[in-house]
């Protein structure tokens, strides 16, 4: 008998990823070079809204090295699902300048040429409510402005593109940008949420006749019966500002037509090429089946690649009018402003509460900055965060309502966390000041309204159900780590001396949403796509392993994690596993990935092929050993017969008798290669406890994080390394919101942040150790029992960091700081804070005083 | 345009360039060294850091005609007869990456970092990487990988 091989899930196994990229041999989409390949620029807009009264690029057709210039109106007819039909004459080519052709009018495409109906499409846009038939909008007042990949006629924010220019390289396709003739007639801008909703306000689409994108509401119990009946009540207002996902590697995208079968290609610095796939065929009007959608590999993307961009779309539609290869490259200050940004809501939350400290009701009231446009998931951001609101905390009564709100700044959409972030902040944060109120500690009022430890689905107040959840244990365990009494003694010592540099505790007791989703969810929200994912594991014929899976990993290293799922699942190892992932062409089915789904849908669905696979095997080894099916028993890649452990085949013998094919039960098909295309029946809900500790020096608003302890539960855990990994990642932009970043705009809709060297991206000087440990909760909603990871530290860092620095200033009487605590804002609410308790004021939590306090800050004081 | 002689990675390389051609397009476009990343052309996040005569430099803010005449060390000229760095093995080991995107810079600058301190404490590692934006892993791991690959590289005998 040979030993059973070791179980790979649990451990840290290196990861099958990293030799490319730490030799310098990873495949990005930047490195891809094809023969006559072209590049593009784009013009784009330096106003947030205008109008735009001339626009002609021929001066720039006359610069060396540019092959062709269009503006939106010349590529009108590439756009929706019958896009590209139009007429246009013969493809440029890299011609020489003097053969090479005109660039068409506006008009001439405007008209067909045989003047049948133009196929030119009436609205366009990226997002996938409306884009597919059937799909049904958010809510039915739902607007869309169509959204066309170059602006025509408008712009509703600064980086929209203009124009395009294609040249033979790089540097000239933006040398000739400068000769493009732009004429712009500005228009009142909206920048700001409330004023937008003002009866008189500028409207960023005249034609939708207001600027409200959207109302939903959401209402479980009697909430005003539980306001009513409160001991107290606590009202809070919290900013969430815009924040810029920055993944090291810009979007970068090369289109390209197979000269042979006619077939598109399009390589992309996506997260989502499955999706990408489909929306772009709907885009551009290239048949679903004549498009190839590549994700190389792909350097972060924090939910910015979770989307269908513009530059796909006309990359697309270039090389197919252009007959070469196409390829944009974006650079950081596009970045900031053309791909999407980030959280951006007002929050108004209130509790109803006990005396004791029992929650009896929650009120949200949630403004969300759509942007000038709608991107893919754009309006469906809140709406998943409105499900987390009430956290991990179980009451009866609880309503939110989401307006979503068009402003002339870049669409926002998933950025880290999506909507549970902010959710969580709120929350979190309400709870300190309840604490406060009631004058009780931060982590008894917390304990008194968690849940009983549970492991089947418990329903909470936003009517959906948690699968599992133990927070006590977290909770109990980090105040451990972090010796909280310890912590508290200290800061009475340091209160009671006056100590300029003042000690601050802040929690955060969270929960999330992930493995997204349910299908059956996904279609009641009218989305235009399931939530399922896709594998694919098959034996080659020499016993080695495909696994293919319809994730799409930039960071996350599903390689090595699905090779250990599938490692154990199949009895081998995981060095004879590869795994493909990112290409239509490779695996043509798959949902992507985002929203921390990958593990709890994706790694499932590898699990579940890999048991079809079992399930197979068996019969066969049952046939080659000349016993019953039921008498056969799978362990350690070796078919057995029960009693009689030397009658055995290897899986890889099975294997190979599936390929030969020469004697294999009758009836059955050859091969062994199972496809399992899993939909989870419920949503996961990872969860943990946070302690956050920091310095805070009173005299200058210095704040050090002097230490971050962390509980986490996602369940069980397939490599406990990467989980840590995500989990470092996660707390460290957490951390970020909290304390450094913040897209900042002007009042006339100017990016005032547009480049890394305005936006405080923390480097490693920045960010503290972490100190993490694990409580391991499994969900009763799929076989692994497995949760999902990606966005925890993301969602449950900030409010706990927030929290602490509020603790620290408790002796000056603050009670609140906004995001990002910069040493500025702290000192300013140290000031306030006094002088109020001088004049025995009541602390206002309105948004003009503190909107007040942030253009003080940029202004003369 | 002007005649340029660099040696990268050991090879010497003659070109005709432009004088506004930035080196790390040098090394992707003319010699397709494409192991170097530009990840945000103001020199904030050091994903194009190479080595320039020993020095780590950000290749995208220095013009491929000022290396002329210099040696150039990218990421793709490290391993020496296919055994890593140790660096590299240590940002393996360590679990010090995820996209990967920003490693080749960060490997790079921390190589140079080393050179100059060759013990260095924490708080050294994270001011000498400052330079070097990671999105993905919040630093830690980098952090303990240079701290590795100092005691690797302080005993080269060490194996791990």
């Amino acid at each position: 008998m040979t030993e059973a091989p070791e179980r790979y899930v649990g451990g840290g196994v290196p990861r099958k990823e990293d030799p490319a990229l730490v030799t310098g041999e990873a495949k990005w989409t930047d490195n891809i070079k094809l023969p006559d390949m072209v590049y593009v620029a784009f013009l784009r807009s330096p106003l947030a809204h205008a109008k735009i009264t001339h626009l002609d690029v021929s001066a720039a057709l006359e610069q060396p090295g540019v092959v062709a210039a269009f503006t939106g109106e010349d590529l009108a007819g590439e756009w929706g699902p019958e896009g590209g039909e139009a007429e246009r004459g013969p493809g440029y080519a890299l011609l020489p300048e003097e053969e090479r052709p005109e660039v068409p009018e506006t008009e001439v495409i405007e008209e067909s040429p045989a003047g049948e109906e133009s196929a030119q499409a009436e609205t366009f846009s990226f997002c996938v409510w409306p884009v597919t038939e059937g799909g049904l909008p958010v809510t039915e007042d739902m607007k869309t402005p169509t959204h066309w990949p170059v602006a025509r006629g408008e712009v509703n924010f600064m980086g929209e593109a203009v124009a395009v220019v294609v040249a033979t390289d790089r540097y000239k396709a933006q040398d000739a940008l400068e000769f493009i003739e732009v004429d712009y007639e500005p228009l009142d801008v909206v920048v700001d949420m409330e004023s937008a909703l003002e009866e008189n306000s500028p409207l960023v689409h005249e034609d939708i006749g207001t600027n409200v994108c959207y109302s939903l509401g959401l209402e479980n119990g009697d909430v005003d019966d539980a306001f009513n009946r409160a001991d107290v009540t606590v009202k809070e207002r919290y900013i969430q500002p815009r924040l810029i996902p920055n993944a090291i590697e810009p979007r970068a995208v090369v289109a390209n037509r197979d000269p042979e079968h006619g077939e598109y290609v399009l390589y992309s610095a996506t997260q989502v090429p499955h999706i990408a796939k489909f929306v772009l065929s709907l885009s551009v009007g290239i048949p679903e089946q004549q498009l190839r959608v590549v994700a190389p590999d792909v350097g972060g993307g924090f939910g910015s690649k979770l989307n269908v961009y513009a530059e796909e779309a006309i990359a697309l539609a270039l090389t197919r009018r252009l007959g070469v290869p196409v390829k944009w490259n974006e650079d950081r200050s596009e970045n900031y402003q053309a791909t999407i940004h980030g959280r951006g809501q007002i929050q108004d939350i209130e509790l109803a509460a006990t005396n004791e400290g029992k929650i009896l009701g929650m009120r949200v009231k949630l403004l969300a900055d759509m942007g000038g446009y709608l991107q893919l998931l754009t309006p469906g951001i809140p709406v998943l965060g409105a499900f987390m609101y009430p956290g991990v905390y179980t009451f009866d009564a609880y309503s939110c309502e989401i307006t979503g709100v068009f402003t002339n700044l870049t669409p926002t959409d998933a950025y880290r966390g999506a909507g549970r972030p902010e959710a969580t902040y709120a929350i979190e944060r309400i709870m300190d000041a309840l604490a406060r109120e009631l004058n009780m500690d931060p982590t008894e009022v917390r304990r008194k309204n968690f849940y009983e430890p549970f492991d089947e689905p418990t329903d909470t107040p936003a009517g959906i159900q948690y699968d599992s959840m133990n927070m006590q244990a977290a909770l109990d365990r980090v105040l451990e780590l972090g010796d909280y009494e310890g912590l508290r003694e200290e800061q009475r010592r340091r209160r009671e001396n006056n100590e300029p540099v003042q000690l601050g505790i802040g929690f955060s007791t969270y929960t999330e949403i992930c493995g997204i989703a349910p299908s059956q969810v996904n279609a009641q929200l009218g989305l235009g796509g399931g939530g399922w994912e896709y594998a694919n594991v098959r034996f080659l014929p020499s016993g080695k392993v495909e696994v293919g899976t319809g994730t799409s990993p930039h960071g996350q290293g599903h390689e090595t994690s699905w090779s250990q799922i599938a490692a154990d699942a199949l009895g081998i190892t995981p060095d004879d596993i590869e795994v493909l992932h990112g290409d239509t062409a490779v695996v043509p089915l798959g949902r992507d990935t985002y929203g921390s789904r990958s593990l709890a849908v994706g790694g499932i669905a590898v699990h579940l092929a890999c048991e079809k696979v079992i399930d197979k095997a068996k019969k066969i080894a049952a046939h080659m050993l000349e016993a019953a099916e039921d008498d056969i028993e799978f362990e350690g890649g070796q078919f057995s017969v029960v009693g009689s452990p030397d009658q055995n085949v290897t899986i890889q013998d099975v294997s190979q008798a599936a390929y030969l094919a020469g004697d294999l039960p009758e009836d059955m098909e050859p091969g062994l290669n199972e496809n399992f295309t899993y939909d989870p029946p419920n949503f996961t809900f990872p969860f943990g406890a946070h302690v956050c500790v920091v310095e805070v020096d009173t005299e200058t608003g210095k704040i050090e994080l002097r230490a971050y302890y962390g509980v986490d539960d996602c369940g069980p855990v397939i490599n406990p390394v990467i989980v840590d990994g995500q989990l470092h990642g996660g707390l460290a932009q957490g951390i970020a919101q909290a304390l450094y970043e913040e897209a900042i705009y002007d009042e006339d809709g100017t990016l005032a942040t547009a480049s890394m060297v305005d936006y405080m991206i923390p480097g490693a000087p920045e960010l503290p150790n972490y100190t993490l440990e694990r409580t391991v909760t499994p969900s009763p909603s799929n076989p692994l029992g497995v949760k999902g990871v990606g966005e925890a530290g993301t969602i449950g860092s900030p409010p706990a960091v927030i929290n602490a620095v509020v603790d620290a200033l408790e002796p000056f009487g603050v009670k609140h700081i906004d995001m990002p605590a910069s040493p500025m804002k702290v000192w300013k609410a140290i000031q306030n804070a006094q002088g109020r308790q001088a004049e025995a004021k009541e602390y206002d939590a309105s948004l003009q005083d503190r909107a007040a306090d942030v253009r003080q800050e940029g202004g003369d004081e | 345009m002007r005649r340029i002689q660099v040696r990268v990675n050991g090879d010497t390389y003659e070109h005709e360039v432009e004088p506004r051609l930035l080196l790390v397009h040098y090394l992707r476009e003319v010699l397709n060294l494409t192991g170097t990343m530009v990840g945000c052309n103001t020199s904030n996040c050091g994903a194009c850091t190479v080595l320039m005569d020993g020095e780590s430099v950000k290749s995208c803010t220095v013009f491929a005609v000022q290396a002329d005449g210099r040696e150039i060390t990218t990421v793709q000229g490290l391993a020496e007869n296919g055994k890593w760095h140790p660096m590299q093995s240590a940002f393996h080991e360590m679990h010090a990456l995820q996209c990967g995107y920003c490693t080749p810079g960060m490997i790079m600058a921390s190589i140079s970092l080393l050179k100059e301190k060759p013990n260095p404490s924490e708080e050294e590692i994270r001011e000498g990487l400052e330079g070097n934006f990671c999105r993905c892993t919040g630093y830690e791991n980098i952090i303990k990988a240079v701290q590795l690959a100092a005691q690797h590289m302080d005993h080269p005998t060490a194996t791990s």
